[in-house]
């Protein structure tokens, strides 16, 4: 039986799920971003501040936070549970994984209210 | 050879081969380990383009600290967003810039390679080398173009 309880949702379908709605969630943050900023060469601050001021996007920020949250966490777990293993690092294995994930775990966390204060407080 | 050498050689190999089928039970019935040594194995292409989605996510990760202080900063007052500009205007600055959105296009032509896996496009073998070559090649100009535009 499967015992494994540090994934995002508890099941590997969900992840593989969750993974890619926020990829495109990302993707379109991104996209939309990188072509303002192109679009607009020697944008002044009233113009980036009016920007994110703008409801949509402080909503469309806060989607692209969600996203990245979840995002992240899942990217950060498969990767710790392929390379921080027996293998690699012998007995101490499980510990050294779980403090990694639980770092990833609190700066993700952190990234994200200090994401909401940028987006909902400036 | 004749008809006599199979029924020469089988008394002789007989038990050998009962050997070697208990050898091969064995091996069955244990959780036999594979080898996944990254380290021990010749890596194919998708490979390399498999790895280095990690890394550039790995990046991406610690660089969003770097992105959310200059937001922060831009967004707070008039000088905040001067002083970004200014900062923005180093080498260095440009360079740190360049890095996090190479991983950061890197990551997402990779991406949406794979979106396009699942669809389930170019999930053969030929195919999958092909997807990888493309995702090499085109993240290659647009990282280029993006060095271009920053300096």
């Amino acid at each position: 039986m499967v015992t494994n309880v540090t994934n995002f949702s508890r099941s590997g379908l969900y992840d593989w799920m969750a993974q890619r709605v926020s990829a495109v969630v990302l993707a379109a943050y991104v996209l939309f971003l990188l072509g303002y900023i192109v679009a607009n060469p020697g944008m002044g601050y009233a113009e980036w501040h009016a920007l994110f001021s703008n409801n949509a996007m402080r909503i469309f920020s806060l989607l692209t936070l969600v996203a990245l949250s979840a995002h992240a966490w899942v990217g950060m777990w498969t990767i710790s549970t392929d390379y921080l293993t027996p293998m690699a690092l012998g007995k101490w294995a499980t510990g050294v994984r779980f403090l990694f994930q639980a770092a990833c775990g609190i700066a993700m966390f952190t990234f994200f209210v200090w994401g909401v204060q940028i987006f909902w407080g400036n | 050879m004749g008809d006599g050498y199979l029924t020469s050689a089988l008394p002789d190999n007989f038990a050998l081969m009962v050997r070697a089928l208990s050898v091969i039970k064995k091996a069955v019935n244990s959780q036999r380990p594979v080898n996944l040594d990254l380290r021990t194995i010749k890596l194919p292409v998708t490979a390399y383009t498999s790895i280095l989605h990690r890394i550039s996510g790995v990046i991406l990760f610690v660089g969003i600290a770097v992105l959310l202080y200059g937001l922060d900063k831009s967004l707070m007052s008039e000088e905040g967003f001067a002083e970004v500009k200014e900062c923005l205007t180093s080498p260095l600055a440009k360079f740190v810039i360049w890095g996090l959105l190479s991983a950061l296009l890197y990551h997402l032509v990779a991406g949406v390679r794979h979106l396009i896996m699942d669809m389930g496009i170019g999930e053969t073998l030929e195919g999958g080398k092909l997807g990888s070559k493309i995702v090499l090649v085109v993240s290659a100009v647009v990282i280029l173009l993006v060095g271009v535009w920053i300096w």
